[in-house]
């Protein structure tokens, strides 16, 4: 209790808190942005989802893409005439409307969609969207100062709380010390003797270990048992690259693209389906979305450093490797392949197939590949050790429904085994030459 | 002390010897206080002050040895980094790990075939038959090798002009100046290409003739045929061959003519192995009966049913016999040693009548008049005359007028295509001294060989898997050739310089593509004959322009008589013409009848080797030896090595095309002497004299024991005659074994000394084998090699009998004139003397004796000897049959080699790829790319063997679960039963009852291997079954 009041009055009379109180308020202050987009009328927000629905895949409000830009397109065009073209483009260009044909050229005759479901209200809720400028943020009202602040808000704090923190500590050491010093006063002042306990001369304790034969002998084996463990293990483990996770020349996220966007493995690593290999994908599967992606808006994790500008800067890599220029939409033909580092290797000697795994047998990728979709950096999660293999082979059951492969077989070994279900190995999957050859 | 004085004392002075005794003498002086009489050098090791100065000491030393002996150690538990690098635009067809299949055809001028090529990630690593291909779809031996030529890192890379390299530019350039000015004063070029049969490139050389008229077209095959395509051009007005169909004769008989080998281009294995099979209802099962005259013993010879060794003179005489008694009616005359062989061959022709055949390899116009004539009189059936082969069209003796009018200096230019006279005629050096006098020589070629070195321009081409084509291999039948991977090095067709020499702006490709759809297609897709590789139409029938064949002039085959021996030339299974002399994998590959890889010899028979003083011997660690003899033909001597060839006719010796020192060869293939340098005249049959010459050849054979001993369950064979009209039980007895005094078979449960595996469920693979149908050719041994990356060891290393070959085929001679004579003199050995002495004499081959070949691979035992031996279980046994090998388990120890009763196990001496001592394919990363990637590449000091080509069996069955279907008969493959075109290697799953190889498996003629071992193996073989007239 008496620490509390004595803590409480310090807290009182030291000023450091006063600094870092307004700070932090300050701090969880710019988390939460004024709400501005409340105000948003019902037609921007309307346009916005039809504007991500059917033209993003070609334009951006502020940037040449596969289209123009169409951040104030009202202000080029004619309502009238935007209704018309973005309903049925090729019309117009047939027809010979000058405007029309100019943007044709302009982007070498590559043919806008036509929207024809799109009605006029939902195409001036488009133009709303497109049109509208968001209020500047309450941010930028606040002092240059704060915003100095701002950028370097949470580290800053961090490093107050901690150095608080240990200040607590340090003022804690020293009041028991105090409080120490006081009751021996007491004691001394009270009349009490406090005597240090004599001292009894004993062997020391690594004197009687060493003359105790027993003890010596048992420690030696333990020893030498622990050690044996430890080189065991150390030799066990050569050759096994668990948890080895390189630098790749292009900081490819696997988290984003198959955690956040939720993009099928086998999308980019189709191959695994008919062959051995997964396949690293070639880069014009990374442009089937690449080339409308060029910047990355998703969420950022500052403490590593993974912020907007970083994952847009990996793009442009994607893009100089395989010749994409963005200014002009088109591939300049100078491509440069990129050399990634392999992170499961196998040895020469065993044959892995993946389709017998991912389509024949059904198993998730996770099973050998682990958590992917949250893997930052992609890193290699099981042991890919022969006993791990086999472990499987021996707990995995065969999926054999309505493949006509396995019907007879299945049926003949599962009486023969007395069994509902069979496990690779029961199939043969221990046997050497399934995977040695 | 006192000791000492004492001793000086009695004034004794000890010396050791008398110099010391000469107070006089400095050296000795200087020798009691110094160790040697003459200061040692300063710098013995270094003066003090180098070593003070140095900054390396001898403990430095140490610590640095230490520590990167530790960092070594440290730094290899590190894995490497690997990097994977993807495709940027990874083209639609390539699968990473996925196999893709392209049609195509070969057309070397020697080797013709429609082939599908097997290629992984955009490159060709293997080839095989293309079984849909209505004609020539069978890959031999060389053709299978083919692929690994396309890696040869000695191939040429780029144009050259005068030796030095040049771009394709310069060479238009200077090439058309240089045409444009022999056109304009119209001298002579001449143009020799070997046979091709191109339609669209033969229109190509015509619209190139026509822009330079001075150029005159030649066809050159570097083994004539010319003999056969004269007769066959003066009875039906068209330079071509006469096809045959085998498998429709029941009586055959050759004459010289090597059918199973390369005879008018060959290909006729798997019609001659149908008809040479007993098929029908059992007790009448029927097969063809072949009767075979030659000299040296050829792989058809080894084949027939009789044999008879005879001298190109005889066989002369023989046919002409043939003419009088068939065609001529009369009586005709015969020397007496002839008559009884040559009068049966032709009983059987009569008997059979259209179903007979008559073939000779004789290079004599009249001699294959002759053969046209009696087979028309026959009505052969198995005789196509109407639409013929188009794969030799060489001529011989205008060549020759050519080649000649070269050397003479009448002609002013030369352009070669492919061929390389230089090597291939025997005034090579002669005619390379006249090419490099031409005013202008322009050579294509993939090598920088004689001919190319001797020309000006040199042309690089492209290797046929890199290449368009289009052929006609028979008349109607036509062929496409489409390259399988880019060109590796700048190389250009033939035809498109062609093109573009002539002025035109078309590529091959457009040419073939629009000469077929105007004249070939007729309306039907261009891109399925593409696919397919082949496209047939009906042909005209070809009549005979001079029916008459009844007056032909046979004297000179009558009265032909050798007095001296005769040297007749022929080409090897492995080799050919030679052209992939610099093919590890042919040179490798052991000649199915002498089974020496690695040299070409001189075959000779045994009492002419006798007389001569030739022998081969064996050292002490069982390798071949030979002596040399002197071979001169016309002058010109070469020194032969010499293998005493049983069969061999007496009075004659044979020697190979192809083998020999020369340009464009490694060091290692320059192997053998060249047999073309006796080839005069294009004649094969040169009179020659020979004399024993000094040293000894050392050979590298692989087989050391050439006859069975009268063991007659090794290669079991019956005649026809028995086969029909006796119990399984007599002509292929189980063995039996005894236990409790009772005989059991030894196939019976009751002996077994294991447990047996359960195989009933699932796949049981099995292997069938037919002697019968087996030809000993040899495709199986090269498919295999390139399937599962089996390594070339190199001359030394067979000699050590190192070799690697998974698959072997043994080839066996009788001791006796037959195999059933060995096994009679084996049973009536009575005693230990005569034992010792009759099996001493039947390790002796007979003069002409019976020949057996036996593919023998891995046997995979269901009772295997050598996974019981396995210290660490690296060989274990499979539920589906096969006997598995795990490389990295295995440690070494050869035990299961030395248990297993076949031999078949091969063990890795040393490092086979990546190291220069073995410069071979797998030494350089060019020839590394023909590796198939689904099977590893084996380290020193791990034994390994034929797998049953598990990685096809489980690719299959992957197949068949991705698309969740049963597997249908026939789709199970191994490497060997792929390439064998003639049937005699069936694979397939035992438990599904209804397959080829189960019906094979319950058949009469089956049997195993060694069988009273008890090994059970899942590799079986059939019966040979002779169609001899032995009866019981």
């Amino acid at each position: 209790m008496d620490f509390i009041k004595h803590l409480f009055q310090l807290y009182k009379s030291k000023d450091q808190f006063k600094f870092v109180l307004p700070a932090l308020i300050l701090s969880i202050g710019f988390l939460f942005p004024s709400g501005a987009f409340a105000q948003e009328d019902a037609a921007v927000q309307a346009g916005k989802k039809l504007f991500n629905a059917n033209c993003a895949a070609c334009h951006k409000l502020n940037k040449r893409a596969v289209g123009p830009a169409l951040q104030g397109v009202s202000a080029k065009y004619d309502r009238e005439w935007l209704y018309s073209w973005i309903k049925n483009s090729t019309a117009m260009v047939k027809s010979g409307d000058a405007q029309a044909v100019a943007i044709y050229e302009e982007y070498n005759g590559s043919v806008m969609t036509s929207f024809p479901q799109l009605s006029n209200e939902d195409i001036d809720n488009i133009i709303a969207y497109t049109d509208y400028t968001p209020p500047a943020p309450v941010a930028a009202a606040a002092t240059a100062g704060a915003v100095a602040t701002q950028s370097a808000g949470s580290s800053l704090s961090n490093t107050i709380i901690i150095g608080a923190l240990a200040l607590v500590f340090l003022i804690l050491i020293i009041m028991l010390f105090l409080v120490q010093k006081t009751l021996l006063r007491i004691a001394a002042a009270s009349g009490v003797d406090i005597q240090p306990e004599p001292k009894i001369k004993r062997t020391p304790i690594w004197v009687s270990f060493a003359q105790n034969q027993f003890l010596i002998i048992v420690t030696v084996v333990l020893l030498l048992l622990s050690s044996a463990y430890f080189v065991y293990g150390y030799f066990m483990q050569v050759g096994v690259d668990q948890g080895y996770m390189p630098v790749q020349p292009i900081h490819y996220s696997h988290k984003i693209h198959a955690g956040a966007n939720q993009i099928e493995c086998k999308y980019c690593h189709s191959s695994a389906r008919v062959s051995k290999h997964s396949g690293i994908p070639s880069l014009n599967v990374c442009m089937n979305c690449h080339r409308n992606i060029a910047e990355y808006n998703g969420e950022e994790d500052l403490e590593n450093g993974y912020t907007k500008d970083f994952y847009t800067k990996e793009i442009k890599k994607l893009y100089a490797a395989v010749g994409w220029d963005e200014t002009n939409q088109s591939y300049t033909g100078e491509t440069q392949p990129v050399k990634w580092v392999r992170i499961h290797n196998l040895p020469d000697f065993v044959y892995f197939n993946h389709a017998q795994h991912v389509e024949v047998g059904e198993i998730a990728c996770q099973k050998c590949h682990g958590p992917v979709e949250e893997m930052e950096i992609m890193y290699q999660y099981s042991p890919l050790t022969m006993g791990w293999c086999i472990n499987c082979h021996r707990e995995t059951n065969v999926k054999v429904e309505s493949n006509e492969y396995y019907a007879k077989i299945h049926e003949a070994l599962s009486k023969k085994y007395g069994v509902e279900k069979l496990t690779v190995a029961q199939m043969g999957g221990l046997e050497c030459g399934k995977c040695h050859y | 002390m006192s000791d000492q004085k004492k001793y000086m004392a009695s004034n004794k002075t000890y010396w050791k010897n008398i110099a010391q005794l000469d107070p006089s003498n400095e050296t000795v002086q200087k020798l009691e206080h110094n160790e040697f009489v003459s200061k040692l050098p300063e710098d013995f090791l270094s003066d003090e002050k180098t070593l003070e100065e140095s900054s390396t000491s001898r403990r430095d030393f140490l610590k640095y040895v230490g520590f990167s002996t530790a960092a070594a150690t440290l730094a290899a538990c590190e894995g490497p980094v690997i990097k994977s690098v993807p495709y940027v635009v990874q083209p639609e067809r390539i699968r990473p790990g996925i196999a893709n299949y392209y049609a195509t055809s070969i057309a070397d001028g020697f080797d013709f075939g429609s082939i599908l090529i097997k290629t992984r990630e955009g490159r060709p690593i293997k080839v095989e038959s293309n079984p849909e291909a209505p004609t020539m779809g069978i890959a031999n031996a060389r053709v299978h090798a083919s692929v690994l030529s396309l890696y040869d890192t000695l191939r040429l890379q780029g144009p050259l002009a005068n030796g030095e390299d040049i771009s394709w530019d310069d060479f238009y350039l200077q090439v058309g100046a240089m045409l444009k000015a022999l056109a304009a004063t119209n001298k002579e070029i001449l143009l020799i290409t070997p046979t091709l049969p191109s339609p669209t490139t033969q229109k190509i050389i015509g619209d190139f003739i026509a822009a330079y008229p001075n150029i005159r077209p030649l066809t050159y095959d570097a083994i004539s045929c010319d003999a056969a395509l004269n007769a066959y051009e003066a009875y039906y007005g068209k330079r071509a061959l006469a096809d045959y169909d085998f498998s429709k004769a029941k009586a055959i008989v050759s004459v010289d003519a090597d059918f199973l080998g390369d005879w008018q281009g060959g290909g006729y294995a798997k019609g001659y192995a149908h008809a040479k099979t007993p098929r029908g209802v059992a007790g009448k099962a029927a097969m063809s009966k072949h009767f075979h005259f030659e000299s040296n013993l050829s792989l058809t010879g080894a084949n027939a049913d009789y044999r008879m060794p005879c001298t190109p003179a005889d066989q002369k005489n023989i046919l002409a016999y043939f003419y009088d008694r068939l065609v001529l009616g009369s009586a005709g005359q015969l020397a007496e040693g002839l008559k009884p062989m040559a009068d049966q061959a032709l009983a059987a022709l009569t008997n059979a009548g259209a179903d007979g055949v008559i073939v000779s390899g004789i290079e004599d116009d009249t001699a294959q008049a002759v053969i046209l004539a009696l087979n028309t009189q026959l009505k052969s059936k198995a005789f196509q005359p109407e639409s013929p082969k188009l794969i030799r069209q060489g001529e011989a003796k205008a060549v020759q007028q050519a080649l000649e009018s070269i050397t003479s200096g009448t002609v002013s230019g030369l352009i070669t295509v492919g061929v390389n006279p230089v090597f291939t005629t025997p005034n090579g050096k002669a005619l390379a001294e006249a090419i490099q006098n031409l005013e202008f020589s322009l050579s294509f070629t993939s090598k920088l060989d004689e001919t190319a070195a001797a020309s000006r321009f040199v042309a690089a081409t492209p290797h046929y898997l890199e290449s368009w084509g289009d052929y006609q291999f028979k008349s109607g039948h036509f062929a496409l050739a489409q390259p399988t991977i880019r060109p590796l090095f700048d190389t250009q067709q033939f035809q498109d310089v062609l093109l573009r020499l002539a002025g035109q702006n078309t590529k091959y490709y457009d040419e073939i593509k629009n000469h077929w759809n105007e004249s070939i297609l007729d309306g039907s897709s261009w891109s399925k004959a593409l696919h397919d590789g082949y496209f047939s139409i009906e042909a005209e029938q070809l009549e005979p322009i001079n029916p008459d064949l009844t007056t032909l002039d046979t004297t000179d085959l009558k009265t032909a008589s050798t007095s001296g021996m005769s040297l007749v030339l022929y080409s090897k299974t492995g080799m050919g013409d030679g052209q992939q002399a610099n093919n590890p994998w042919l040179q490798e590959f052991p000649d199915p009848i002498t089974r020496v890889s690695w040299d070409n010899y001189l075959t000779i028979s045994m009492t002419d080797a006798k007389a001569l003083g030739l022998t081969n011997t064996n050292t002490s660690n069982g390798a071949l030896n030979g002596s040399y003899a002197a071979v001169s033909v016309q002058g010109k001597t070469l020194k032969v090595p010499v293998v005493v060839q049983p069969g061999q006719a007496q009075g004659t010796v044979g020697l190979a095309f192809g083998y020999g020192p020369r340009m464009g060869l490694k060091k290692e293939m320059q192997t053998g002497v060249n047999a073309y340098e006796l080839y005069h005249n294009f004649e094969r049959i040169q009179e020659v004299t020979l004399k024993s010459d000094s040293g000894e050849h050392e050979f590298a054979c692989v087989q050391l024991h050439n006859t069975l001993m009268g063991r007659g369950d090794i290669v079991k064979e019956t005649t026809l005659e028995i086969f029909n009209t006796q119990d399984k039980k007599y002509w292929n007895p189980t063995p039996q074994v005894s236990k409790n005094h009772i005989e059991f078979d030894v196939t019976s449960p009751e002996v077994d000394m294991w447990e047996e595996f359960d195989r009933s469920i699932g796949h049981h693979f099995n292997l069938s084998i037919d002697l019968n149908a087996c030809t000993g050719c040899g495709a199986c041994v090269v498919a295999c090699h390139a399937e599962n990356n089996v390594p070339v060891v190199g001359k030394r290393e067979v000699r050590r009998s190192r070799d690697m070959h998974w698959l072997r085929i043994d080839r066996y001679y009788s001791s006796a004139t037959s195999f059933e004579g060995d096994n009679q003199t084996k049973e009536e050995i009575s005693g230990i003397g005569d034992s010792l002495n009759t099996f001493g004499e039947m390790e002796q081959a007979a003069a002409n004796p019976q020949v057996a070949f036996q593919p023998v691979m891995c046997q995979h035992c269901n009772h295997a000897p050598c996974e019981t031996v396995c210290p660490v279980a690296a060989s274990s046994h499979g539920r589906q049959g096969q006997n598995h090998m795990a490389y990295n388990r295995c440690v070494g120890t050869r035990y299961c080699a030395n248990n297993c009763p076949y031999k078949v196990r091969r063990f890795n001496w040393f490092l086979y790829n990546k190291n220069d001592e073995f410069d071979y394919h797998m030494n350089n990363d060019l020839g590394r790319m023909v590796l198939n990637p689904d099977v590893v590449v084996r380290s020193r000091g791990v034994m390994e063997k034929c797998s049953l080509c598990i990685q096809m069996t489980q690719k299959t069955i992957l197949d068949a679960k991705l698309k969740g279907e049963e597997i249908k008969d026939g789709t199970f493959q191994t490497a060997c039963s792929n390439a064998c075109t003639t049937g005699a290697m069936v694979f397939g799953d035992l438990n599904d009852k209804k397959s080829k190889v189960a019906a094979l498996h319950e058949g009469d003629r089956m049997y195993h291997l060694l069988e009273h071992v008890g090994t059970k193996p899942n590799v079986m073989y059939q019966v040979k079954v002779r169609n001899t007239d032995d009866k019981v």
